[in-house]
């Protein structure tokens, strides 16, 4: 029925689903596997708003220089770059370089580093290369990253890369909706599990008391209703308003990567979603993880690794010379997916798995012990302490690093966790915490409030780093969501259990009533943004600033 | 503020030894930045008021936003005649504050017309109930009555949706309101929602033909198809009866005092 192939169109979108844009000369034709590369130490970037259809619906997006994913940058460490960068929208628009350790006015967030970039002005963005590896850029003004603007960086290290690969390739995931963000955002604040269409029914509740008896379904069933929680409550916005897209490409387009016999390949991928996680994996052929958010990891080889919006992980594989591999990313709830290709022959394709079961969230994961269950009434009002924007605490917050996350644990494949990345060369900075700052990610689903310490931006104070200090910032998720946390300007450096360094972070994902923490030296003078990097949490409230300031 | 800070020792030894540690680190920043020559302190960007930082960023948490509910847009099969109704309600504002306007009624013949509606200000209380006040203005068959309202609103365990308003009108009427419903899904789009409504009050009403005490109850079983979330045809099963001397009013105009009715209709919001 007309119904079913609507859907299908939406997800998968549609094959000729090409960029279309008049006027520009560089939007002309390209293949899939050639993202657009600008690299040297001048660039010039243009902002402005491009014509595109991903499901059979023409749409607007925000587009740097008519590419959708922006350009690739290509730097070099050590070099001073720069950027200039032009608003041709009728709205102010920004750019920010994700990870990349910039001064704090050229980190790109209004408000805090720069008013912004009025419509028609130029900013020229000019800062020292300090680092290599591979890192993103997007706005960073009201929805724009949503609707397209993100693009890919790579930085070549001053030695020559670590790993010898034969074919480099960026992979950007993102999130579209043909849908107006503002109304996406509006849409959940009237109903927060509208995207929902994962829910339990009373299909699954015959279906389980069947296998498990009624008594235990009920048991099962009965402390998610008392809570007023929902156990299927993994992504706010899902595949129902979302096409997710690989470099630009829907899955019916299928973006393709070519390699030749021999290579050995290295995969960049970046989740540049707005609110996304992806489960991504190569059917049959192993991930050699060889860098996490641009910083080079001992390898582990893995089988799939979970990103969070935000996330960079860099991969190396070696493919048979005679055969062709999908590239498949799916969503965290299971509603949708990214597909590309690797193939030594374009025009190829490989099988593309079905989506694996969706998966629940189980009162162990929240933190939420047997006992407590049993005291249930008297949690569903738990202590006010974090105010009225907040709808659970957990009890048991553990580190579990070494936990791969809801969904991804006893699969039969080999699953990463932060616990497997072990950054080369250890801490920047040697020295333990002179202290410690709490914060709990809070938040209320029904009321779509978002925030730290059940307060959100428009209601808290700044953090006040002292500048030069190291110091530890510990994160309890008192949410059933997973929150990418991206502190800007410095280093997340996240320990071990025991207390060692684990690995270099700019974004870290934190699960369900896990409790972890990192150290970050103060090393950057300045204003800087420190939020969940899913964008409707950021809007709702999940922002703090933090103050570097010399004291 | 200061609640983002946990505990810090601030023993005479951790003060000094950190002060030692800050100057190592000061001198260990300073020598690399002196070799470069480089890097002046970033110009910090002026304090502003959160309004117009919120506005840069173009990311406002205290945004308001509205939404426009038709629960019911309703008619009802008797045996002699059909009824229409409506049930809906619009609120603007803030997550902690916001305008509630709600509406019931019935658009009929003159003699069986009636309408409420509500206009409150909704204001979260707790995690999971708000306090509404506000006023009451009732019309169609009888007199029309005005009240000041306050209740409660808010999700119960279970994911009942729970209303408890009472109202205080003139002449020392007095009156309460208690609703519940909730959704009970079959498949993602087709959801059973029962729904329980009763109007008590504290006195007779002869002109509006009401009596004192329970004066009317209402079971409800409504099974709409989402054809998206926001547009959702519905065909149920109401039972409602009137009590005691309310029932005895619709007895003496000749209408029975209880009835199970087929009801169809649409539910809708944006």
């Amino acid at each position: 029925m007309s119904l079913v192939s609507t859907r299908r169109r939406f997800v998968q979108g549609v094959t000729s689903g090409a960029l279309l844009l008049a006027a520009a000369p560089w939007s002309a034709p390209r293949a899939a596997s050639q993202a657009a590369v600008l690299s040297g130490t001048e660039f010039d970037l243009s902002i402005d708003a491009l014509t595109v259809n991903y499901t059979g619906a023409r749409r607007t997006a925000t587009a740097v220089n008519g590419q959708l994913p922006a350009p690739l940058l290509r730097w070099r460490e050590g070099d001073t770059v720069t950027i200039r960068v032009t608003n041709r929208m009728p709205v102010p628009s920004s750019i920010h370089w994700h990870g990349v350790l910039v001064p704090a006015e050229m980190d790109g967030v209004p408000g805090l580093s720069f008013p912004g970039i009025a419509p028609g002005e130029t900013y020229v963005y000019r800062f020292r290369v300090k680092q290599h590896g591979t890192y993103w850029y997007h706005a960073h003004t009201r929805f724009q990253e949503q609707t397209g603007l993100y693009g890919p960086i790579v930085i070549e290290p001053r030695g020559g890369e670590s790993y010898r690969a034969d074919k480099d390739y960026t992979v950007v995931l993102s999130d579209w909706s043909d849908s107006d963000p503002e109304h996406l955002f509006a849409t959940l604040k009237r109903q927060s599990d509208y995207f929902n269409y994962g829910r339990r029914t009373a299909g699954d509740f015959i279906a389980q008391a069947r296998r498990q008896g009624i008594a235990a379904t009920v048991r099962d069933w009965a402390p998610w209703e008392e809570l007023r929680m929902d156990p299927t409550d993994l992504s706010d916005v899902s595949a129902a308003t979302y096409t997710y897209l690989m470099n630009g490409a829907t899955p019916a387009r299928n973006w393709t990567a070519l390699f030749s016999a021999g290579d050995n390949v290295r995969l960049r991928f970046i989740n540049a979603s707005a609110m996304s996680f992806f489960d991504i994996r190569i059917p049959d052929l192993g991930l050699t993880v060889v860098a996490a958010d641009g910083q080079d990891v001992d390898p582990v080889t893995v089988d799939e690794f979970r990103m969070a919006s935000g996330e960079v992980l860099d991969v190396i594989v070696k493919p048979k010379a005679d055969r062709t591999y999908t590239i498949f990313a799916q969503s965290m709830d299971r509603s949708g997916y990214a597909r590309g290709t690797l193939t030594p022959q374009a025009g190829l394709q490989a099988e593309v798995p079905a989506l694996d079961p969706r998966p629940l969230v189980s009162m162990a994961d929240m933190g939420m012990s047997m006992g407590a269950m049993a005291d249930m009434p008297g949690m569903a009002d738990m202590p006010r302490q974090y105010g009225l924007g907040v709808d659970m605490q957990v009890q048991m917050p553990r580190p579990k690093l070494d936990d791969p996350g809801v969904g991804l644990r006893d699969n039969g494949r080999r699953v990463l966790s932060y616990a497997d990345l072990h950054t080369l060369g250890g801490p920047i900075d040697a020295r333990d915490a002179a202290r410690d700052i709490e914060l709990h990610l809070t938040g209320h689903m029904q009321r779509y409030m978002w925030s730290f310490d059940g307060r959100k931006f428009s209601e808290a104070s700044p953090l006040q780093f002292k500048y030069g200090e190291r110091l530890r910032l510990v994160l309890i998720n008192d949410t059933m969501m997973t929150h990418p946390i991206h502190l800007h300007g410095m280093w997340s450096e996240l320990e071990a259990p025991d207390g060692t360094f684990q690995v270099r972070k700019h974004t870290v994902m934190v699960q369900p009533a896990q409790r972890l923490s990192y150290l970050v030296t103060a090393d950057a003078l300045g204003r800087w943004a420190y939020h969940c990097h899913l964008t409707y949490h950021m809007a709702a409230g999940m922002f703090r600033e933090v103050r570097v300031e010399r004291l | 503020m200061s609640s983002d800070y946990s505990g810090d020792a601030g023993s005479l030894a951790n003060t000094m030894g950190r002060a030692l540690l800050g100057a190592m680190l000061a001198l260990a920043l300073a020598l690399p930045a002196a070799a470069t020559g480089t890097e002046p302190s970033p110009e910090m960007q002026a304090d502003m008021s959160y309004k117009d930082m919120a506005g840069m960023m173009g990311m406002d948490d205290a945004a308001a936003f509205g939404k426009v509910m038709l629960d019911q847009l309703e008619v009802e099969a008797e045996s002699d005649h059909t009824l229409f109704s409506w049930d809906g309600q619009a609120w603007y504002g803030s997550d902690y504050n916001k305008l509630w306007l709600k509406s019931e009624g019935s658009p009929n013949a003159s003699d069986k017309s009636d309408a409420r509606n509500e206009l409150l200000w909704d204001r979260i209380v707790t995690r999971w109930w708000s306090v509404q006040t506000g006023v009451r203005y009732d019309f169609g068959q009888g007199p029309a009555r005005g009240w000041a309202a306050a209740g409660i609103e808010g999700l119960a365990p279970y994911w009942f949706d729970l209303e408890a308003t009472f109202y205080v009108g003139e002449e020392g009427r007095t009156a309460a309101r208690l609703r519940a419903e909730r959704d009970l899904r079959i498949t993602q789009r087709l959801i059973v929602q029962p729904e329980f409504e009763t109007n008590l009050y504290g006195k007779p009403d002869i002109a509006r033909q009401i009596g004192s005490g329970i004066s009317d109850l209402q079971l409800a079983l409504r099974i709409r198809y989402e054809i998206r979330r926001e547009l959702a045809p519905y065909v149920g099963l109401a039972w409602r009866r009137d009590f005691g001397a309310t029932a005895q009013f619709a007895r003496d105009s000749g209408a029975a005092p209880g009835a199970l009715l087929w009801v169809a209709g649409l539910r809708t919001w944006f």
